[in-house]
This record gives C-alpha cells, structure tokens and sequence, in this order.
C-alpha cells in the first residue's frame, strides 16, 4: 500500500502528462503481481466499495478527536479524507509496528468484509499506515481518487511497459478482471496475448487525417466517397452471446471506453434481438423532431454517472452509422469500404430502427462540388442539420478498416473556424511547464463603451509568441487580482487579438451571454488599433445565424 | 506571578518595561531583544540590539553593519542583567543562532520561544527545554494537521526523483536562512556527493553558515549560463524564483518546496509545487502541545500563527492560555522573491 500510496501522491502533483506516464510505467515496472494489477484497476476505475462510506470516516474520527479541533481542522484543509489522513492520532506501539497492509489485502479484505465489520477493520488499517498512506487509502475507498488519470492514461502506460500501442490494450480489457496477471504477463512478453472472451470486444477504430488541400492535387475524385462530418461523439456500438448464449451489449467511446451507462436509452436499442451479433461504427447524437441538434446540446448527456428518465426522455440519443465491422461472427475490416457500406446499410434497413440510421453520402463528382458542399451543407443536402455539421469525411472506396490512423485512405476536411478581433483583457499563469508564463488569457469585444470577456484561450501560439505575450502582460499589467493580472486596455490602448472558434452557444454563466467551443489564439494583431476590434452585436449575429455566416478573417 | 507583570503588548510587539526592552519588535526601538534573524523578527533601525553572535552577524549580512547603533552578543546560557531583570538566551533550535528568551524577575520567570523546533537539525544547536510559570510560544503550525514527517523521508523522494527523471532540473524552493541550509546538510547526510548548485540570493548565509563550521560539501552559485545544463542535478533557491523567469532556463524542472505547509495538498498546489518536501524549522502539532506541557508553565501566551486550537487545547487541559493576534510576523517560507542578489 505505501508503494501505491507514493505514486498516487506524486501523480497527484504531476502536471505532465508524460511524467505521470513515466511514474506509472516506473511503478508497473517495480512492482509484482498482484499489487501491481490492483493499483491499475483502482486508477482505471474498475473498482467499488459498496460499504465504504464517506460516513463511516466520520464517524471513526469523531470517535478519535476533539470536535472543536476537527472542525478547525477540516475547515483548513477542505477535504475530508486529507483532513482523516493527516489528524489520525498515532497508535499505540504494537499496532504501529504492524506491517502496513498491501493494496492487496485491503481491496480483497473489503470485497469480503460485512458492513458492520468495517469500521474496525478501516481503523486498524489506519494505524498501520503513515500520512500518506491513510490518504490514499481513504480516496481509494471513497472511490475518487483525484489524481489527473484518466482509465486511458493508466493503459497508456501499461503498454508502454511492453512497447505496445496503447489500443491493443484496449482490445483485450473488456474480457479481463484485476489483478490482470495475464494482462501483465503478456505486455511483458512471458505469455502470448490474454483470449477475448469478451462476447462485445472494443476493436481500434480506423482513424481520418486532416486534409491539407495541397493533397487535392494529388488524389483523384473518383476513388472516393464523401459523408458530412457529424459534430458528436464516435461510438462503437457492440452486441453479442457469450458461451451460454447470454446477450452482451456495450457501446464503446473513440478510445475503448464504455459509456453504455451514459446511454440506457441506446442500449436497450443493441438489446433488441434482431440486432444481433453486430459491431458498428457511428456518431452518437441528439435527435430532436429528427434533426440533428448542436454539440452543446450533446453535452446535456456526456460524463454523468446516473442518468435520468427526464433526461433519456429530454436529449433522446441516436447513432447515425457508417461503418460495419462484424456481422454474426463474421469480421468485415478486411473488406473494402464500399462492401461494408452495402452490409451495413441493408442491415439498417433491415432493422428498421428509428434511434438508428445510416450516414448518408454526399454527392460530388469534382473537388470544386465537395467544396462548395463543405461550405454550404445545407444547400448540399443537409438542410436543416447543417449547424451540426464539423465537415466532410471522405473515405477511399476501396480501403480496408484498418485499426489506427493509417495514410492516405481516410481524410477529414473541416470547415474553416469562425474568426474575431478580441482585446486581451487578463491575463493568468499557466501549469506545469508554463508556470512561469501568463499563458492562459481571457479576451474581449466592444459593447458599446466596454469590454465585455467572452473567451478565454491558452493555446495557438507558438513558444516564440508565448514569450512575447508573456512579455506584454508584465509590461501592461494594471491591476493583481490574486494569480490574474488585468492589463491596460480601453479604446487607445490595448493588445489585439484574433481568436478562431468552433462554434457560438448561449451562455448564462458568462457576462457576454455567450460561449464559445473550441477558442484559440490564431494570430497576434500587434498593429490593430484596440478600438478596431470586433463588436458583441457581430457575435450575436452569428448566434442567430450561424451556419450561413462566416466572420471574416 | 502573572504574565501580564512582566511583559505588555504594544504596536512595536512584546515589551517588558522593567527592562525597558522590546522583544523582536516590528518598528524600530530604543532597546530591542532578538530571538533569531529571520526578517519578521529582526528587524533594522534600532538602539540596542542583544541577540546571540550568530544572528548578529547574520543581521549584518542582511542589512549592513550599521543595521543598529549598538550591538551586544549573548552567548547560550550567559545572563545580563536589565534594571531588576535577568535576561539568558538559550537554543531554539530553529535555525544558526535562534534563541529563546528568560526572563527572571523576583517573583518568577517568563520564556520566549521565538520560533523553535524540537526535531533534529545538525545546522544548529538543539532546542533546550526551560521550566519556567509562563510561556510565550509561536504556533505557526498550530493545527493537529501539521505533523512533520522525518525530515530525511522527505529527501528521500527528491533524490528518487533525481534518479527517475535524470534529464530534468530539480528546483528546491528553501528560504534562504536555516531552510536550505538544513536541506543541503540532509541532502549530504542521503549520500549525495555531487555538487548542489545554489541561488545567488542565498550564497551570503551559506558561506557563513560554512565558515561556522557546519560542513556542506561543495556548494555553487547557478550562473545564468549554466541554467541549461543543470539536468538531473538538485538546485535550491527562494520559494519565490520557483516559478518565475528566473526557472525557466532550466530543462523541464521539477518545483520542489521545502516547507511544513507542503503538508497540505492544497497549499502545495496553489504554489504549483509538483514535489512537496514537508520539512520545516517550526514545531509541529504534537511538539508544540508536548512543550506547552514540558516547561510546567501556568500560563502561555501564543504570539503567531494558528492561535485558536493550541488556546483550546491548553484550556481543555486547565492550563491558563491566552492568543496575543500579533500582527507583523509570519511565516518565512510565505515570503515570495527575496532580491536575486
């Protein structure tokens, strides 16, 4: 537990995304099994604790300190289990000499234990471990380990033990239970690759690359099919038997996650028996009145733990497919695109499902057609959905599925961002490696006689930029509010900049009354006047009609 | 006797008009007692100065030789007198030269603490233990959340972290007087015989703590062209050059912080501190209610820090405590650039 508890500490503060990759694999690496396949399902999420609540800690510390100093205590430091951890009196000397637990014995002893029986149990674990440990104990058991890890990260770095792409990680997950000893074994290369059992397996999508529209002249027309880019979630949506004839069903995200939970609603939709034993590829949206709704709207239905009724009922999901990639057993990838395409949408047809329908192509016989549908969906067929349209995808007739992101078969080619002229208004230091940079910067458009923030962004500029904005924001700093710096600006004076977005929503949260997806710095206006900057009511515009206008650059 | 006999609080801090004498006041007095040299407690401009040689000199080093119009050194265990009172200065133990203050009148005696700790520090002498009827203790860490770990615990990872990220600068954010002397001595005590590269505002105090005898090994200043080429390599420099213009020439650093807050998740990653070392010169926690028990006195007074929970447990307890507020000291380890000097 103490070696488990070290890493969860240093991960807690690791702001790089390629040292907490380091300190995982240093730890997979250092560690044996079982501990080690333990430590990876507890940060991969894949444990619970019914009985571990948050009240039982309560009670074991009341039991243990002054009230008075408790509550002195957590009012500090804000966090619960911190607070247990650091308050937890020291023990009496035989139980400090105890050996502290592994991480093994405490997630099977809580497997095993009764309600009743827990609260002993906890504190007798508690005495046996330092400050550190009692910490990582109590998140482990409460179930949120805060730590900047994501299910993805920990297998990331699990096949970067064995040098293995992260995705074949993925492939086999879905059918194995911790402590992973075959997992382990095999990404060390001691034992061949664990079987799939799983009946509804994640498989590695096929991923596009950006068109550069140099490519063109290159590629020819005629060798491919064009689709609108649907501006949701990929899901692989998965169904089969297992060995007892049990019905499985899962719908996986872009990178293997399972969201079914999120999705009760699509999942009684695989449940359907005439399904079958199916594995497609597709966007997940909102559908409304049969059009298509926003991404802000989506977004009602991602990363929620429960889901309720009203809200099933309120954004219904819908999976628009494009591809198949097994049908009763039979794997499809290696046929060509246009062969699954034909699979697929008789099977849709089949089906008959109204959650369900097929992604339908878009007409084009030269690049200049293609262009202008991507600049104008709705006049190319999509009509009223065009606002949820990011693109064309366009797709080699004869291409394989080829698990990753293979060249020069799939390309995706976005529309252009929408662009304004915004005054940097504050500024704030960044993290990690860019903590000594104001690097996180929140801008603003005219109202009239004011500014009003409507954005902040913290990427687009190169590091040469970064040091010249950085530059600025100490040189023009007006005022300190905490970490935020507010820079010198009004109609005279004032640094421009163009920002590039995605998309415009609403917004109550922000004083503008609008958000926006996806903000960048694109360029640096040093020779823009800030009065020249763009006005709230061009924003606004574009919020009532935003398909058809494009700010221009 | 009580308390209030002896020593009164004004806008200057602590003074005791028997002797006419202020104790590690906040404005400039004709007469002032110094604990130890840290700048909240000793502070330039006045008459007389009585303190130990060391934190004289160390005065000196801050603020120029005519930092006072007289000196007078006390060395541990001397006395002097002051019109009816005896005054000794004994180890605090909380860095070169920190003392705490008696105070003996006819009808009993009072301690200072100054700021102390009882937990090893091979830069300083112990801290000593004085019975005494009442005790003006600092709490500068009086929550029961604050228990410092083995300080040696504490470097322990940073020297793991050397070895697993051998490319990347190790930056020990320590306060330039007694912190990072201390770090650098446990650092040596780990076993580690490369040289440790230093901030130039803290090569002054290191060399006198050197020329004190207290062995560090081979120091050196960062030169600003040798910033790039400090991976691997452990550098220590004021909390607040951590994350600033001055870090940011080193390769991919790691922001170390040597203090007692690193005790608290949220206090480290305010400060963006990616290695926090809980390593601090002030009594924890349970030192802090052991001393309160340990000198016998009657009476205590807590002068800085988290007042309310030590003055809670002492009452619990039926000792007479008392929060003074006092405004104007601090932590060190709060303190943010010191002139890169």
């Amino acid at each position: 537990m103490n070696r488990f508890a070290e890493l969860l500490d240093r991960l807690a503060y690791e702001p790089s995304r390629n040292n907490k990759l380091r300190l995982m694999t240093d730890y997979f690496r250092r560690t044996e099994d079982p501990e080690r396949g333990y430590a990876l399902a507890a940060m991969t999420g894949a444990l619970s604790f019914a009985h571990a609540k948050p009240a039982i800690i309560r009670g074991l510390i009341a039991e243990r300190t002054d009230p008075v100093l408790f509550d002195m205590s957590y009012d500090y430091v804000g966090d619960l289990s911190e607070t247990v951890a650091l308050l937890w009196p020291a023990p009496n000397q035989d139980r400090r000499n105890a050996p502290p637990p592994t991480l093994s014995e405490v997630i099977l002893a809580l497997q095993e234990t009764q309600k009743r029986e827990l609260p002993a149990l906890l504190a007798s674990w508690l005495d046996q471990l330092d400050e550190t440990g009692r910490w990582a104990l109590l998140k482990l058991i409460t179930g949120s380990l805060r730590i900047g890890v994501s299910a993805r990260l920990a297998k990331t770095a699990l096949a970067a033990l064995g040098d293995l792409p992260p995705n074949e990680i993925e492939e086999v997950w879905h059918g194995l239970a911790p402590p992973y000893i075959d997992l382990f074994a095999w990404v060390e290369g001691r034992e061949p690759r664990p079987v799939a059992t799983d009946p509804a397996p994640f498989r590695t999508p096929m991923l596009a690359h950006a068109l550069d529209e140099a490519d063109f002249e290159k590629l020819d027309p005629a060798d491919f099919t064009a689709e609108w880019k649907w501006d949701g979630i990929r899901v692989q949506a998965v169904a089969g038997l297992n060995a007892e004839g049990v019905r499985t069903t899962r719908l996986y995200s872009r990178t293997g996650e399972d969201v079914s939970g999120s999705f009760p609603d699509l999942i009684d939709v695989l449940a359907d028996e005439r399904f079958g034993e199916i594995a497609l590829d597709g966007e997940l949206l909102i559908l409304r009145d049969k059009l298509v709704e926003p991404f802000s709207v989506l977004q009602q239905r991602l990363n929620r733990k429960t889901v309720s009724a009203k809200l099933v009922a309120e954004y219904p999901a819908h999976i628009r497919a494009y591809d198949l990639l097994s049908e009763n057993g039979e794997d499809l990838r290696a046929l060509s695109f246009l062969e699954r395409r034909e699979r697929l949408a008789s099977f849709v047809q089949r089906f008959a499902h109204p959650r369900l329908d097929l992604s339908e192509l878009v007409d084009f016989s030269t690049w200049d057609d293609l262009a202008a549908a991507r600049g104008d969906p709705a006049s190319a067929g999509a009509g009223a959905d065009a606002e949820a349209i990011e693109g064309v995808m366009l797709k080699r007739r004869d291409s394989i599925y080829v698990p990753g992101r293979p060249k020069g078969l799939w390309f995706k080619w976005k529309r252009d961002p929408f662009n304004i002229d915004a005054v940097l208004m504050y500024a704030q230091r960044g993290h990690g490696k860019r903590s000594s940079f104001y690097s996180d910067y929140t801008f603003g458009v005219w109202r009239g006689e004011e500014l009003v923030p409507v954005g902040k962004a913290y990427f687009g500029f190169t590091d040469e930029e970064l040091k010249e904005l950085d530059r600025y924001v100490r040189n023009h700093t007006r005022n300190r509010f905490g970490p935020v710096r507010e820079l010198d600006f009004s109609r005279e004076q004032g640094l421009v900049l163009e920002v590039a977005f995605e998309g415009l929503n609403r917004s109550t949260r922000h004083k503008s009354g609008v958000a926006m997806r996806f903000p960048r710095v694109s360029r640096i206006r040093w020779d823009k006047p800030a009065r020249d900057a763009d006005v709230l009511d061009s924003l606004e515009a574009l919020l009532n009609c935003r398909s058809a206008t494009k700010a221009q650059p | 006797m009580a308390l209030s006999d002896l020593l009164t609080l004004t806008p200057s801090g602590l003074y005791c008009p028997e002797a006419d004498a202020h104790i590690d006041p906040v404005r400039p007095v004709p007469r002032a007692l110094i604990t130890h040299g840290h700048s909240d407690h000793a502070r330039a401009g006045h008459g007389a100065v009585l303190a130990t040689p060391e934190t004289l000199a160390i005065m000196a080093l801050r603020y120029g030789e005519n930092f006072c119009e007289r000196r007078q050194p006390i060395a541990y265990g001397e006395t002097v007198r002051l019109a009816s009172i005896t005054a000794s200065f004994h180890p605090a133990g909380h860095v070169l030269g920190s003392a705490q203050i008696k105070l003996a009148a006819k009808g009993g005696c009072v301690v200072i603490s100054g700021d102390y700790k009882r937990a090893h520090d091979p830069t300083c002498a112990p801290f000593e233990l004085l019975r005494c009827d009442a005790f003006v203790t600092e709490a500068t860490f009086g929550l029961p959340v604050f228990r410092h770990p083995d300080a040696a615990h504490e470097v322990a990872k940073l020297i793991a972290s050397c070895e697993l990220f051998p490319e990347r600068a190790h930056l020990v954010g320590a306060y330039s007087l007694g912190k990072a002397q201390r770090v650098m001595k446990l650092i040596r005590e780990a076993g580690w015989d490369r040289p440790i590269w230093i901030h130039g505002a803290m090569e002054k105090i290191t060399n006198f703590y050197q020329e004190q005898g207290i062995e560090l090994g081979e120091i050196r200043k960062v030169a600003a062209t040798d910033r790039a080429k400090l991976g691997g390599e452990i550098v220590l420099c004021p909390p607040g050059q951590l994350n600033d213009l001055w870090s940011r020439k080193f390769p991919d650093p790691v922001a170390a912080f040597a203090s007692g807050w690193m005790r608290v998740r949220a206090r480290a990653r305010q400060r963006g501190v990616e290695l926090p070392m809980v390593i601090s010169d002030h009594v924890d926690w349970d030192e802090l209610c052991a001393t309160c028990v340990d000198t016998g006195a009657s009476e205590i007074w807590v002068t800085h820090g988290a007042e309310d929970a030590i003055v809670h447990w002492c009452r619990a307890r039926g000792i007479d405590a008392q929060p003074l507020h006092m405004i104007g000291y601090g932590d060190e380890d709060a303190e943010t650039a010191e002139a890169s000097a």
